[in-house]
């Protein structure tokens, strides 16, 4: 694979890769379920005038209804709503792990693959930190930090950093030994513009892809941390603790923990579709039939 | 003459790209008697190892079109054959072996697997008389020590081993024809006199009818009677090697001709045909070697020439080029 | 021989992993906001607790010493000691150890199979509607929370219908009848998301075999179609689907924290849990730790079947 990396950022090439992506059926469908779940998240106020922590005695436990489409909790609060409000919680955590651990793995890939002696030694903490089931490492990081968003975008994004990591110091290794990074090295290009014209360019397909599932494995693993009661804490919704305090009326009052988990399997699935399709285009290596 | 051993008429082959359907080989159509041999020439991309394929029926079925044409073979159409009989056939009577025996033999099998599955499948030998069987088709192949290397995996080989392996395993049901697909191309120099003579020696030995594709025309003109030329998925030149090398009627042949190294002197530079073979997805109105060739004329951007006979058993696709020869 | 060395190389690999994995277990604790000691100790002690608990863990020493003490312990074989239940680490987890490990196991036993032959049928029907279905289910098993389905199961299974119990664990002792059956469900909504992406991962890598050259000469010779599959492009396939077990063992096990919580199961993912919620930090850091060495264990032990699976590694 000789093509050239800065071509990736060479406008033709961007135009034929939106192109594909657009005729891409299933970046298709998960860019159009993650763009609304996005607006549904940004206008949550317009879309709905309940107050998603007003407590209202009177009706609890109310089925899904023409008033309360997803119906009402165990302290009458509209579940809709609070599916919308925390959809804002979950896509800001995705995203917010999506880049966090995004920028510090790429740091860390393209030192490694740049600067050949600390190279053992990034990988080796990668290794370490990888030897952690990614899900524990996060909760034991959440629960050191304390429960509130930013520790919780910090526990999961060093539990997703390593991935990142050998990814992009892998795309970075192979352009690096590439004839005219050798080129640009001879003639005196410093270690940074090597990095910034030749090394980051061509890892960004890969890191694209990644960052999609990263995104996607965020928005369960913030679930699965909420369920378990180290997520941001009640009464501000999550996708995670609505299920987590539904979970006891799941059988009387079903349409409580239901329909959050609905929210966050299409947000997941949303992701994992479109970084399906970005792989499909982007990454030459994982070439997929027609 | 008697009834051809295969005879191929108007073989058309396409596939599906995103571009819509390719026509790779194009009303492609020869005759092979018993015992002979056939040469197809011509660059990546002209055809040739689409046809060889087709003589199998290789090619996967979710990209390609039924092929249209007819290639009969002992009597049958194998383009009409179900696949069961095909089965039969493939490894059985016909055999073919690839250019790149590093990536052609399965690297998680040994060597006696994957030559004994051959006759335990078309003979009915068990394990082992299989492996014995493996073991004199090492030896057949020249492969020294063939008792001890018929357990290796083929990572252990060389390339030119490999590709005796892959000669062992073509010949282990003493096919009536063996396709070889450019078997050189991927070998050092020497072992490519090497094979090429191994597999004169086994044709005569065994009485096998042999096609043999290459990009070369030297290897060709070593090996075969007849040689057709291909360019762009059609036929361009076909004719016994002699008079094709004596007299070729098509400039692309001439091209060819002129990039064989010589033998007797070294050469400083060698000629080469201007330009590249071009994307099968571009339709070129008229004779699709034009924007490439020497001595192109106005009328050979408009219509397509037909193949016609120039001479005994000598076909060519070039009008100019007759009409040259005959009014002096 | 060969195969002897290089596993020695490996294990002289998974040396500094395991090194590097110790600190970070230790630098875990000093992540706590704050006095570690007092943040254990709870808002409501005392400051005489919190002294006994910052002398019993040993922070009133500086961070080096503290690290060396942790290390030199650990070489002992001392994973530290719960502030709350006055337990060894390793005790607790021998305690719960059978629970998860049974969980798991199952769950692996599940994803394994179910998961290759979902993906190589999915390759070999490639744009069909076998294709289709295969990944479609792969891809919402990829994208459902397991908690959520494993309630919802609970709810079908066990509420309606009454065919599998709701909750608990019986040991093994009590006979594998009743064994399987407390842990058949929470296995398969345990194995769900690794089944999916397992079925995904054997697709591809099914799919890049079948465009092998040797599949070719496979079929050339006459091979059917099913043993062409099955003898030529299966164990090519099985190459980078052994190299991920690793990673679904480890993904297996992480995700049963969640499960057991919600099958009230008492394994190694409960304690942890409630460990953070008692903030009971020497029990997290040292179940913390006890799980990563593992999991370079079961990386040695997946590398070993590696070798195995791919006749050049075994040469080389």
């Amino acid at each position: 694979m000789t093509e050239a990396p800065a071509e990736f950022l060479a406008p033709r090439r961007r135009f034929q890769v939106l192109r594909r992506l657009a005729r891409h059926r299933s970046f298709r469908i998960g860019f159009v379920i993650v763009v609304l779940l996005t607006l549904a998240a940004i206008f949550a106020p317009l879309i709905t005038s309940f107050d998603p922590t007003a407590m209202r005695a009177r009706i609890r436990f109310r089925p899904p209804q023409e008033a309360y489409w997803f119906g009402t909790d165990n302290f009458g609060r509209d579940v809709f709503t609070r599916c919308l409000y925390g959809a804002r919680l979950s896509l800001t955590i995705g995203l917010g792990v999506a880049l966090l651990s995004g920028v510090v793995g790429t740091a860390a890939g393209i030192v490694s693959a740049q600067f050949r002696r600390l190279d053992a030694m990034i990988m080796r903490l990668m290794d370490g930190l990888m030897a952690f089931p990614a899900i524990i490492l996060a909760i034991g990081l959440a629960a050191a930090m304390g429960p509130n968003i930013g520790s919780l975008i910090v526990a999961l994004s060093v539990a997703y950093i390593p991935r990142t990591a050998r990814i992009v110091r892998a795309s970075a290794l192979v352009v690096r030994e590439l004839e005219f990074v050798d080129a640009a090295r001879v003639s005196g290009a410093s270690s940074l513009r090597i990095i910034w014209k030749h090394l980051l360019p061509n890892c960004m397909g890969p890191l694209l892809v990644q960052l999609t599932f990263v995104f996607a494995y965020a928005i369960l693993a913030e679930a699965a941390l909420s369920f378990l009661g180290i997520g941001p804490p009640p009464p501000a919704p999550s996708w995670g603790n609505i299920i987590a305090e539904g979970r006891d009326q799941a059988v009387d009052a079903w349409w409580i923990m239901f329909f959050p988990g609905l929210a966050i399997s299409l947000a997941t699935l949303g992701m994992n579709l479109l970084g399906d399709g970005l792989r499909d285009v982007l990454d030459p290596r994982l070439k997929v039939e027609t | 003459m008697t009834t051809p051993l295969l005879a191929v008429r108007d073989l058309t082959v396409q596939f599906r790209t995103d571009a819509g359907w390719l026509t790779a080989v194009e009303n492609v159509g020869f005759e092979l008697g018993a015992q002979e041999t056939l040469g197809i020439v011509g660059e990546s991309g002209s055809g040739k190892s689409v046809t060889a394929l087709s003589l199998l029926g290789l090619h996967a079925a979710s990209t390609t079109r039924l092929p249209t044409g007819s290639i009969d073979y002992a009597g049958q159409n194998l383009l009409k054959l179900p696949e069961r009989a095909m089965r039969r056939i493939r490894g059985g009577e016909i055999a073919m072996i690839f250019q790149d025996p590093m990536s052609s033999l399965n690297p998680v099998l040994t060597v006696a697997d994957q030559i004994s599955e051959t006759v335990m499948l078309h003979q009915g030998l068990d394990r082992a008389a299989a492996r014995k069987r493996a073991v004199g088709l090492l030896d057949m192949v020249r492969i020294a020590d063939a008792a001890h290397r018929v357990d290796a995996y083929p990572h252990q080989l060389s390339g030119g081993m490999r590709q005796r392996v892959m000669i062992a395993i073509a010949i282990a049901c003493r096919p009536k024809l063996l396709i070889a697909d450019e078997p050189t191309t991927a070998l050092d120099v020497t072992i490519q006199a090497q094979i090429l003579d191994l597999l004169r020696e086994l044709q005569a030995e065994l009485g096998m009818s042999v096609i043999l594709i290459s990009h070369d025309l030297g290897v060709i003109a070593e090996f075969a009677r007849r040689v057709m030329v291909m360019y762009a998925g059609r036929v361009v030149e076909a004719a016994p090697s002699r008079a094709l090398f004596r007299q070729p009627m098509h400039p692309y042949t001439s091209g060819l001709l002129a990039a064989i190294p010589p033998l007797d002197h070294d050469v400083t530079r060698l000629s080469t045909i201007a330009g590249s073979i071009p994307d099968p997805a571009r339709r070129i109105p008229g004779c699709r070697f034009s924007p490439r060739c020497a001595e192109v004329e106005a009328a050979c951007r408009e219509t397509a020439p037909d193949l016609v006979t120039v001479g005994a058993g000598h076909l060519a696709r070039c009008p100019p080029r007759l009409h040259r020869m005959a009014a002096p | 021989m060969r195969m002897l060395r290089r596993l020695l190389l490996r294990l002289g690999q998974a040396i500094p992993v395991i090194l590097v994995v110790a600190v970070l277990a230790f630098f875990l604790m000093h992540l706590l906001p704050g006095d570690p000691a007092a943040v254990i100790a709870g808002p409501e002690a005392g400051a005489e607790a919190v002294e006994r608990i910052r002398r019993q863990l040993g922070l009133d020493r500086s961070i080096p010493e503290q690290l060396l003490v942790w290390l030199w312990h650990l070489a002992q074989g001392d994973f530290g000691t719960s502030i709350i239940h006055n337990q060894s680490v390793l005790q607790a987890l021998a305690d719960r150890m059978p629970v998860t490990a049974s969980l798991t196991l199952v769950a692996f036993a599940m994803t394994i199979p179910i998961g290759i032959v979902l993906g190589v049928a999915a390759a070999k029907f490639r744009n069909t509607w076998v294709d289709s279905a295969v990944m479609l289910m792969a891809l919402i098993g990829v994208s459902v929370p397991g908690f959520w389905i494993a309630i919802l199961s609970v709810i079908l299974f066990s509420v309606t219908l009454g065919w599998l119990p709701a909750s608990g664990y019986v040991p093994l002792s009590e006979g594998v009848w009743p064994w399987l059956r407390a842990l058949i469900q929470p296995a398969a909504m345990l194995a769900l998301f690794q089944i999916g992406f397992l079925a995904r991962m054997a697709r591809s890598a099914t799919l890049d075999v079948l465009d092998q050259d040797y599949i070719r000469t496979a079929r050339a010779k006459g091979v059917s179609e099913w043993r062409t599959i099955a003898k030529h492009a299966f164990r090519n396939t099985l190459i980078p689907v052994v190299t991920t077990t690793g990673i679904i063992l480890s993904l297996l096990m992480g995700g049963s924290v969640v499960i057991e919580q919600v099958f009230a199961m008492p394994g190694v993912g409960r304690l942890i849990v409630q460990a953070i919620l008692t903030r009971d930090y020497p029990m997290v850091q040292g179940t913390l730790l006890a799980l990563a060495f593992l999991f370079v264990a079961i990386n040695l032990m997946v590398d070993i079947v590696y070798t195995w699976v791919d006749p050049r590694v075994r040469y080389d």
